[in-house]
């Protein structure tokens, strides 16, 4: 199999699309850097919303980002079953865009968190083990998941849940929750289980050389869907 | 016409509000021990460029709606202000 053609979006504001380009690499794929004006993906197989503060956060996170050229292709590609990925900022885009359900709001407890936290896998597709446990970082001050009562059932029923915060043995406790986050939901499909936003980053966790390497289950689902997508549109 | 407008934004009931927790947990402190659901929310302050009120209204609404708030966590209300040049 040749390696998949992962495309990271930047805009103005994103932090994290260097480490995800790097990701790709260390993972065996082929960064492709995508920039929010380009109205084209330029053939990617995968598509990262990367994490950062685009236009500030202004508005509401995501809120502008949502608007910019690149979406439009995004969602178009999003929507013919092809694998997006958004992490941190890019789950917030995702929420935004309505590619997601909820929202993610401030915090409990208002503080911004930085550190390693543990999330189980809740339903897993192509690769990604439900079950198994990711030590993963994360970095937000507006994380904490929210939805309205009736699109949390349907979350919930549909089996959209991918990841919750759990302890470093997968009970998942208040305790362990970092943000206050809605049933401790850290990560979430769309109905189809080609979109994932999460919160925590996968792409700072990939380097055995720099710590835990939970970030590989992730980006081996990507590219896992990826080849899928190539398989199906051939 | 150019009529100006407020939009004001809030999380909705029920939603954890930090920044009103933390406002209104100052409060007692500086002796204000009498004021309690405290909400911080936005002002959003904008000139419309119209032929009719009534179609200023509906735009700012759409616009409310699938922009200046997001449905899933805020709601919002509109209100004219009375001098164009108002803040």
């Amino acid at each position: 199999m040749s390696s998949p053609r992962i495309a990271v979006v930047t805009f103005p504001g994103s932090l994290d699309d260097r480490d995800a380009l790097r990701a790709v690499s260390l993972m065996g794929g082929e960064p492709v850097s995508v920039w929010h004006q380009d109205a084209d993906l330029q053939g990617a197989d995968a598509v990262i919303l990367p994490g950062g503060f685009s236009y500030g956060d202004y508005l509401r996170t995501g809120a502008i980002a949502r608007f910019a050229p690149v979406m439009d292709a995004v969602r178009e590609f999003a929507g013919s079953g092809r694998p997006v990925l958004g992490i941190c900022n890019g789950f917030q885009i995702l929420c935004e865009a309505g590619l997601l359900p909820g929202a993610l709001i401030r915090n409990r407890g208002l503080s911004f968190v930085c550190r390693w936290i543990n999330v189980r896998i809740e339903t897993g597709t192509r690769g990604f083990v439900a079950g198994e446990v990711l030590q993963l970082p994360i970095k937000h001050g507006e994380g904490q998941f929210v939805a309205a009562p009736d699109v949390l059932a349907g979350i919930e029923a549909r089996a959209q849940v991918a990841l919750r915060y759990c302890s470093p043995d997968g009970a998942v406790e208040d305790r362990f929750n970092p943000n206050g986050a809605t049933n401790a939901i850290a990560g979430l499909w769309n109905e189809g289980r080609n979109v994932l936003g999460l919160m925590p980053h996968p792409e700072h966790a990939v380097d055995p050389d720099l710590g835990p390497t939970g970030g590989h289950a992730v980006f081996q689902w990507l590219f896992a869907a990826s080849h899928w997508a190539i398989g199906a549109s051939r | 016409m150019r009529p100006r407008f407020e939009v004001i934004v809030v999380l909705k009931d029920g939603l954890l509000d930090p920044q009103g927790k933390a406002v209104q947990e100052a409060l007692p402190t500086l002796g204000w021990t009498n004021v309690s659901d405290v909400k911080v929310g936005k002002s959003i302050f904008l000139t419309v460029e119209t032929e009719s009120l009534v179609d200023a209204e509906a735009q700012i609404a759409e616009m409310a709606t699938r922009f200046l708030s997001n449905p899933v966590i805020e709601r919002f209300w509109v209100r004219q202000l009375a001098d164009e040049d108002a803040t």
